[in-house]
Formats: C-alpha cells, sequence, structure tokens
C-alpha cells in the first residue's frame, strides 16, 4: 500500500493552494480570453482563404489601417469612447444578474435628445457648461428610458431580456418619429437634427482629432470597477446578482437596487450617446440606428467585468472594426468580417465555458 | 488486511486520499462495503464523510487510491458511470421534480434514449418495489406524496441502474417516526436480498441501530471501527461511549445537558403574534390564525412534522412573506408591515433553514458571508468602503469561537461541508445582540457536538434576555432548551404548553393531528 505520509499530502495541498492563487490563475483567464480570439482568427482566415482573399494580407491591412496608420489610430481611438461608456454600464448590469440587452435604444433615446438640446443651447453657455448639460441630458434620458424594463422586472417579474431587446425596436421607431416631427430642421430636406456647429463640439487632443471622449470612456470603464469591487453598492449589486434570494434573506431593498441597475447602467449607454454626438456625429437623423451597444456584450463577458481586460477588448474590437472597414474594401468583400468575427468569438466563449464546466466537474466536486 | 468470511465484498476502497486547497479531506481511506451489511458511517463535521461517498458515487475524482467493485478494479468517472455499476445515492436535498408523477421523475433521471420505455419502465418500476416491499403508485404527483414516500422513490431511483450498493446521506433527518421506522424496514430489507448499504448521520443511536459496522472518520482519517462482533457482543452504552470517544477524541462532552433556566416572573411581554393567517395556492390557508405571545428570554418550541406551516411561520415573522390578516407585535410596535431589513433594524433576527438556497452565497469568501446582513454598515465598511482589514478579522473570530473546519477565512463558503456552513450561519446570527431570534431547525447537519454546543449559546442569549422561536423537528433539542412548546399540523398553531419530562408522547398526538390529547 502506498499511504502517502499525512504530512506530505498537508504540505502539497498548500502548495497547490498558493502555486494556484497567483501564476496559474492569471494564466488561465489570459488563455481563457485568448482562445476564443484566436479560434475566431484562424476560422475567419479560413473563410477568406475560402473566398479567395489571402487572409495574411487581409489581417494585415486590417492592422494597417486601424492601429499603425495616424488617420486609422486616431479614428479607432474616437470609436472607443461610446463603447467604454457602454461596456461600463453593462459592467454594472451584469454581474448583477440583469441583463440589459437594451443599450441601443437606451443610447439612441439618449442621442435624440442631445442632438436636439445642443444646437439650442450651444450660444447661450460657453463650452464646459454646455456638455456637461449635455452629458447630464444623455444619461438621464436614457436612464428614464430604461424604468419602463425596471418597474416590469421590479414589480411584475417580467424578464428583462425580452422587454430590453423589445423596447430597442420602439426607443429606435420613436426617436426616429421625435426627430421627423419634433426635432428637425427645417433648413434641410433630409430629415435630421440641427447640426451641433464643430466649433462647440467636445475638446480634442494631442493636436489630434480624438476627443476627451476616450477620457471619459476610460475613467467611466474604471470607477465602475472600483465601484464594483470595493464598495457596500457594489458589493449589494454582486450579492444580488450571485443568489437574489439571500439578498432578500439579507434584508436588502431589491426593487431599489433593480431600479438603480437598470438606470446606472442605461445612463452610461445615454451617456455613450452624449459624448459621441458631442464629440464627432453633432447631429441625428432619422432612421438612426447605430446598433452599437449588442456588439460590446460579448466583449464584457470575455473580459469577465474586469477593467483592463475590457479596456484591452474593447480596444482590439475599435481596431478592428475601423481597419476591417478598410480591408475589406481592398478585398473587395462585403463589409461583414467584423460581425462574423464576433459571431464566432461568441461561439469559442461558449465552447470555452462548456470546456471549463467540464474539466471542473471532472477535478473537483 | 484478512477478512474474516469468504465473501467478495461489493465494494472495497484502497488508500483512498483527496486533497483540498488547505485540508486533506480524506487520507488513506480503507472501507469495506459488505453485501448484506448496513456499514454507517460516522463523523463530526468536516470530518471527510460527504467527500468520501462522493468519491463513491463518482461526484469527485480521489487524488490516489484504487475502487474495486466486486473484486475488479475501477474507475468511476461520473454519476452516471457510478448509477450504472450499481452505486446509487440518496441526498439530504430531493432531486426529485415535484410537479411531475413518479413515473416522468424516474424516466427523466435515467433515461438517455430518445423511446422513453415506459412499459420497461413500469416493469422495473415494479421490480423494485418488490424488491424494497413498498407501495408506489407510478402516476401520482411526486409533490403530493409524504416525504417517506417521496425517499422511496429517490431510493428506487437511485437503484434503477442496477442495485449493488445504496448510500444513503442523512436520510432520516426530515421524516416522521413512523417514516423512519418504514425506511429502517426498507433498508433492512434490501441488505436481506444481498445489497451493501452506507449510511451516514449525526444520530449515534440509529447509527448503532441500523449499521451492522460502524467506521468513524476524524479529520480525513479513519479513526476507528466496530464490527458486528462488537456490536452484539457490547453493551449498547460502552459501545456508544467508545464511539463517541472515535468522533470526537479523548475528552468527548458530546452529552452534556443543557436545560432551560427559570423565566423570572416579572419578565414583560416583548414579542407577540396575534391571529397571523396567510392564503395558500389551495383551498387550505398556509397560516391558520396563529396566535402566541412570548415574555423576554423566553424560548418556544414550535414542533411538528415539516411541511406544516412552519417556514411560513417563520418567514412571515422575519418579513419575507406577506401577512394577509392578523398582527405581529415587537415591544408594542406593530411590525407586521415593516421590511426585512426594518425588522432587522428593530432586533428581529431568522435564522434559516435554507442554507443553500438563502443562507449565504455560495462563491462568496466566508468572510463577507459572515457580514452579508451588515454590508455598508461599519466597522467592515466606511464611507461605503471596505475594509478587508475588519471583515477579515472578525471573520477570523467567529471561525474560532464557533471551530468552522477552514483552512482560513477568504475561501469561498461553497467548500465547506455541510454542518460548517451552518456553522458560520448561526455563527453571524449569534454575534449580535438580538431582540428576538426565529430559528428555523439550527441544527440541521450539525454533530453531536455543535448541536450541544449551539443549544447552549441559544439558552445562553436567551438567558441575557433574547426572546426566542425555536422551530424544530427534533423533540429532543425542544424538551432541552424550550421553556414552552406548541405544534404546529396543516397551519394551526396548537395552544403553548410548559415543558416538562414526558411531554414527547402528548406532542406526538398532536403533530399528527390527533386531538386525544
Ligand atoms: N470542493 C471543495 N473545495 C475545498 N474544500 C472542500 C471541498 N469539498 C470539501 N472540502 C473540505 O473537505 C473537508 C471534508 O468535507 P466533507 O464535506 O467531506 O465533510 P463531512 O464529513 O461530510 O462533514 P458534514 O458532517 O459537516 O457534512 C472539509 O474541511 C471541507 O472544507
Ligand atoms: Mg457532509
Amino acid at each position: 500500500m502506498s499511504a502517502p505520509h499525512d504530512g506530505t499530502t498537508v504540505a502539497l495541498a498548500e502548495h497547490k493552494s498558493q502555486t494556484e492563487s497567483r501564476l496559474e490563475r492569471v494564466s488561465r483567464s489570459m488563455t481563457n480570453a485568448l482562445i476564443p480570439v484566436v479560434g475566431a482568427f484562424i476560422i475567419g482566415g479560413l473563410l477568406l482563404a475560402v473566398l479567395g482573399r489571402n487572409p495574411f494580407a487581409f489581417y494585415g491591412n486590417v492592422i494597417d489601417h486601424g492601429l499603425i496608420g495616424s488617420l486609422g489610430r486616431q479614428e479607432t481611438l474616437i470609436r472607443m469612447a461610446p463603447l467604454l461608456l457602454i461596456a461600463a454600464g453593462l459592467m454594472i448590469a451584469f454581474p448583477a444578474g440583469i441583463w440589459n440587452l437594451g443599450t441601443d435604444g437606451q443610447y439612441v433615446m439618449g442621442g435624440v435628445i442631445v442632438a436636439a438640446l445642443g444646437p439650442e443651447l450651444a450660444p447661450h453657455v460657453s463650452g464646459f457648461v454646455l456638455f456637461t448639460i449635455l452629458f447630464i441630458a444623455g444619461f438621464v434620458v436614457a436612464a428614464i428610458w430604461s424604468l419602463i424594463p425596471a418597474i416590469l422586472k421590479a414589480w411584475y417579474g417580467i424578464n428583462e431580456i425580452i422587454s430590453t431587446l423589445m423596447l430597442t425596436f420602439i426607443g429606435l421607431r420613436f426617436s426616429a418619429f421625435l426627430v421627423k416631427e419634433y426635432f428637425y430642421d427645417r433648413e434641410t430636406t433630409v430629415p435630421q437634427t440641427r447640426v451641433l456647429a464643430v466649433a462647440d463640439r467636445l475638446p480634442r487632443m494631442f493636436s489630434s482629432r480624438v476627443h476627451i471622449g476616450l477620457i471619459v470612456g476610460l475613467v467611466a470603464v474604471i470607477a465602475v470597477h472600483f465601484v464594483m469591487r470595493n464598495t457596500a453598492f457594489g458589493l449589494r449589486l454582486r450579492i444580488v446578482g450571485m443568489n437574489p434570494k439571500a439578498a432578500i434573506h439579507a434584508g436588502m431593498n431589491m426593487k431599489v437596487l433593480t431600479l438603480a441597475i437598470f438606470t446606472l447602467s442605461a445612463g452610461f449607454a445615454g451617456l455613450a450617446a452624449a459624448v459621441n454626438i458631442s464629440g464627432v456625429d453633432g447631429v441625428v437623423r432619422a432612421e438612426w440606428n447605430p446598433a452599437v451597444g449588442l456588439l460590446v456584450v460579448p466583449l464584457v463577458f470575455l473580459a469577465r467585468f474586469h477593467a483592463a481586460s475590457v479596456i484591452v477588448f474593447i480596444a482590439a474590437f475599435a481596431v478592428f472594426k475601423v481597419g476591417g472597414e478598410s480591408a475589406s474594401r481592398k478585398a473587395d468583400i462585403p463589409n461583414f468580417m467584423v460581425l462574423f468575427m464576433v459571431g464566432l468569438l461568441l461561439i469559442f466563449m461558449a465552447l470555452g465555458e462548456y470546456m471549463q464546466l467540464r474539466s471542473s466537474r471532472k477535478h473537483q466536486s | 488486511m484478512v477478512l474474516a468470511s469468504e465473501i467478495t465484498p461489493t465494494v472495497e476502497l484502497i488508500g483512498i486520499t483527496k486533497a483540498y486547497p488547505g485540508v486533506v479531506a480524506n487520507s488513506d481511506i480503507h472501507l469495506t462495503l459488505l453485501p448484506g451489511e448496513v456499514h454507517s458511517l460516522l463523523g463530526e463535521n468536516g470530518a471527510g464523510k460527504s467527500t468520501l461517498i462522493g468519491i463513491l458515487s463518482g461526484m469527485v475524482q480521489p487524488d490516489a487510491g484504487e475502487i474495486r467493485i466486486n473484486g475488479k478494479t475501477v474507475r468511476i468517472h461520473s454519476p452516471r458511470d457510478a448509477l450504472e455499476r450499481g452505486i446509487g445515492t440518496v441526498y439530504q436535498h430531493s432531486l426529485l421534480v415535484p410537479t411531475l408523477t413518479v413515473l416522468d421523475n424516474l424516466l427523466l433521471g435515467v433515461d438517455q434514449g430518445w423511446k422513453l420505455g415506459r412499459e420497461m419502465a413500469m416493469a422495473r418500476l415494479h421490480e423494485l418495489a418488490t424488491l424494497l416491499d413498498v407501495e408506489i403508485d407510478p402516476s401520482s404527483i411526486v409533490g403530493d406524496l409524504a416525504l417517506g414516500q417521496r425517499q422511496q422513490v429517490e431510493i428506487v431511483r437511485a437503484l434503477w441502474r442496477g442495485e449493488g450498493v445504496l448510500i444513503l446521506d442523512e436520510p432520516t433527518s426530515m421524516l416522521t417516526p413512523q417514516g423512519a421506522e418504514k425506511l429502517v424496514q426498507v433498508v433492512r430489507r434490501l441488505v436481506s436480498k444481498g445489497l451493501a448499504v452506507v449510511f451516514i448521520t449525526h444520530k449515534l443511536s440509529e447509527a448503532l441501530d441500523l449499521g451492522d459496522r460502524v467506521t468513524v472518520l476524524r479529520r480525513g482519517k479513519i479513526v476507528g471501527e466496530v464490527t458486528p462482533d462488537e456490536l452484539h457482543n457490547k453493551s449498547r452504552l460502552q459501545v456508544t461511549d467508545e464511539v463517541l470517544k472515535m468522533i470526537f477524541g479523548e475528552k468527548s462532552d458530546a452529552s452534556q445537558g443543557t436545560s432551560a433556566t427559570q423565566l423570572s416572573d416579572t419578565a414583560g411581554e416583548t414579542f407577540r403574534v396575534d391571529h397571523v393567517s396567510v392564503k395558500g395556492d389551495g383551498p387550505h390557508p398556509v397560516l391558520d390564525e396563529v396566535s402566541f405571545a412570548l415574555k423576554r428570554g423566553e424560548i418556544l418550541g414550535i414542533a411538528g412534522i415539516d411541511g406544516n406551516g412552519q417556514k411560513e411561520l417563520a418567514e412571515v415573522l422575519a418579513g419575507q412573506r406577506r401577512v394577509d390578516n392578523g398582527e405581529i407585535i415587537l415591544e408594542d410596535l406593530s411590525i407586521q408591515h415593516l421590511s426585512i431589513a426594518a425588522r432587522q433594524a428593530k432586533g428581529l433576527r431568522y435564522v434559516t433553514d435554507d442554507r443553500h438556497g438563502e443562507g449565504m452565497v455560495g462563491p462568496l469568501s466566508i468572510a463577507l458571508n459572515v457580514v452579508l446582513k451588515r454590508v455598508g454598515e461599519a466597522p467592515f465598511w466606511r464611507w461605503s468602503f471596505v475594509r478587508h482589514g475588519a471583515i477579515r478579522e472578525f471573520a477570523r473570530k467567529l471561525i474560532n469561537d464557533h471551530d468552522v473546519r477552514t483552512p482560513h477565512e477568504e475561501v469561498a463558503i461553497s467548500t465547506l461541508s455541510g454542518g460548517n456552513m451552518q456553522k458560520v450561519i448561526l455563527a453571524r446570527e449569534l454575534a449580535l445582540a438580538p431582540q428576538v431570534v426565529v430559528y428555523n431547525k439550527p441544527t440541521y447537519g450539525l454533530d453531536a457536538r455543535t448541536t450541544a454546543i449551539v443549544l447552549a449559546r441559544i439558552a445562553d442569549q436567551a438567558r441575557a434576555g433574547v426572546t426566542t422561536v425555536f422551530i424544530s423537528t427534533e423533540l429532543s433539542e425542544i424538551v432541552a432548551i424550550c421553556h414552552r412548546v406548541a405544534v404546529m399540523y396543516r397551519g394551526q398553531l396548537s395552544e403553548p404548553i410548559s415543558v416538562r419530562p414526558g411531554i414527547e408522547l402528548q406532542l406526538g398526538a398532536l403533530m399528527t393531528g390527533s386531538t386525544a390529547v
């Protein structure tokens, strides 16, 4: 009988726990995130090869136009700003177990009001005040818009996945209606809001086109990360997400918390719109459907709600989106590659999750 | 080791070792299960019992060691694998779907194929019902069955793929005395047909009554055995004494007595429940005009068979369930409309019996779980910012005071053994200075010594002026610490009566609805 000495077994157990907590955990979470990305690139490359395009040239172009070229890099940084803000909102909702899939609707509703308000206010107030008002307006309008699914959830237990998705469609129609009926610019023929003058837009940085919205986005992601992990409020939200019955038993006010989760998460989507409109767009057309929010969902999950990873993934996504548009044009293929890759990413993530579940079930209880 | 008999053991566990970070749950375990024997597995909380049967039932993979089934070395990869080898487990928590019929439950749990061989299933059910010598109606809805019958269905489910070993993890804790008696008959019959049965319990008398052989684990190792010969030839008292020493080590104090102290006559009424009713889904109310009044420092026991409204009463008192009618008064203040948090602030605490469902947050550390009901409060948070140092220090103190077996306070609470989770939940409430505490089955899953300690602490708290509602299915515990006791039956609470020696018979009658007292 090869009975291990008790002492060695204990030592072994302790050794295991220590390495597990440092090196292994970091490298495991890295590989967990990288494998789906690499997988998506390989399959995407295969598809390109099947289409008779050179995948290396394509990916080379992506990097070239999204990251290396100065114009492309600026565009990437500009695109990151709203994505980061939407991600900040999702970093509140998802750990709290609330599937806010309505950020697109919230974005558009906030954006329409900001676009209507901006040119009206611009002649009367200075830059800083103007932007503060516009940011608050975007945040608040989107937050109010999210009260519908929030109340349905908190009082009637109605599933927010469906209600938030539905409200995106309603929000798109409603914002188009607002633009056509009330906010349209009488001096143009297309139905759109008045344009915020270029001089009145967000200040730019490093003598480039990149506006300070990027800073707002970065600060938001880092602040949310900190609040979720280090404050009582963040812990309450995580408890609601991990075990809502325990939250009730502990005496937490579920209705108030649910409203807070929805309004904060939606508010960041509205802020994203405010930043993008006062930074680059300056205008909203009727039938405007930017559809940016749903693409952020897998990225936030992939990053496991961690600020540094969120920033890295959003940057990579923006590079791919900006570079992908040019590369597709060059390779003469429709601009579907980005969506296709995000889809692949999702599939690989789900696969990874499944494998992990299986292996942990094998190794532990 | 040479076996006394020539029979091939059904299962041999040889040198089984399983280590978790910071603990060795099983260390070089040798265990032999013989056909026709009930093997009782005993040990304090965290001794490694669940881990060991987890290994046998394919839930946990051992780090080292060998498993032999009928003499052949095997690896058990998954619970399904174990079932197919004839090893079935009945867990504490039911795995049955209450809204489905018995037959559908059995098909659900075990059928992999597209075609649900109903006819074959009926035949198999009949076969197993005959083996168990019980009557099971395949078409009855599981939720309508009594707990004892439900457990019989669980046993059928466990043996569905083959009948070799039946593992029972604390199976009697929820049963009526009659149900427990029937279980004993079923187990006896199964072993007479050549099955091997593993029986885990914290109740020593049951382990000795039912077991042919007893093995005791402590801190992951086998520390003692009682062979069938010893069980036969020694007196019960002697065996009990020896086994207690094995379980807890030399200085065993499990049998320490606790009793309720005299209430002072001058104590004023602090807590009153007045004609509280709660409607149910069906025609019968869940709570039907429940009333009682308690003096400061009084412990009221609420006895009854599980499922007669005790849980609903506890939830109504805590604020987790709405009152349809009646009043709850704490210190002259109506509280039935207050939120859970507001009642907590008034010093009303509730110790839930559903530790997995609502008592804890599994992925969070023990440290955060002990402050689960105080999130945001000083000194654990300041200006809303968490102070990990203060939380950890507090958690370490509780872990120490309550002898929670864990490597440290930062591990996820879900890695603790069942009894140790319960210790954490009790520690969380006992650390406060409440006005009124409602305990729902507080000793569930605790070993004998911890049970005694917990009962003593509850009695101490009461002595210090805490008014207590003590819901339990264990009459012995109620008799040990309560001043008065009332019985729940079908949503109605009997008139509380003073606890005196020999009251158990009277309570037993009330528990089954018999009015002849
Ligand atoms: N998944 C796990 N991760 C880490 N430690 C674990 C895990 N499962 C069990 N343990 C540890 O192994 C030890 C034995 O636990 P086990 O559940 O086997 O005890 P037990 O004898 O069943 O106790 P109880 O009577 O309280 O149910 C405990 O110290 C426990 O903390
Ligand atoms: Mg256990």
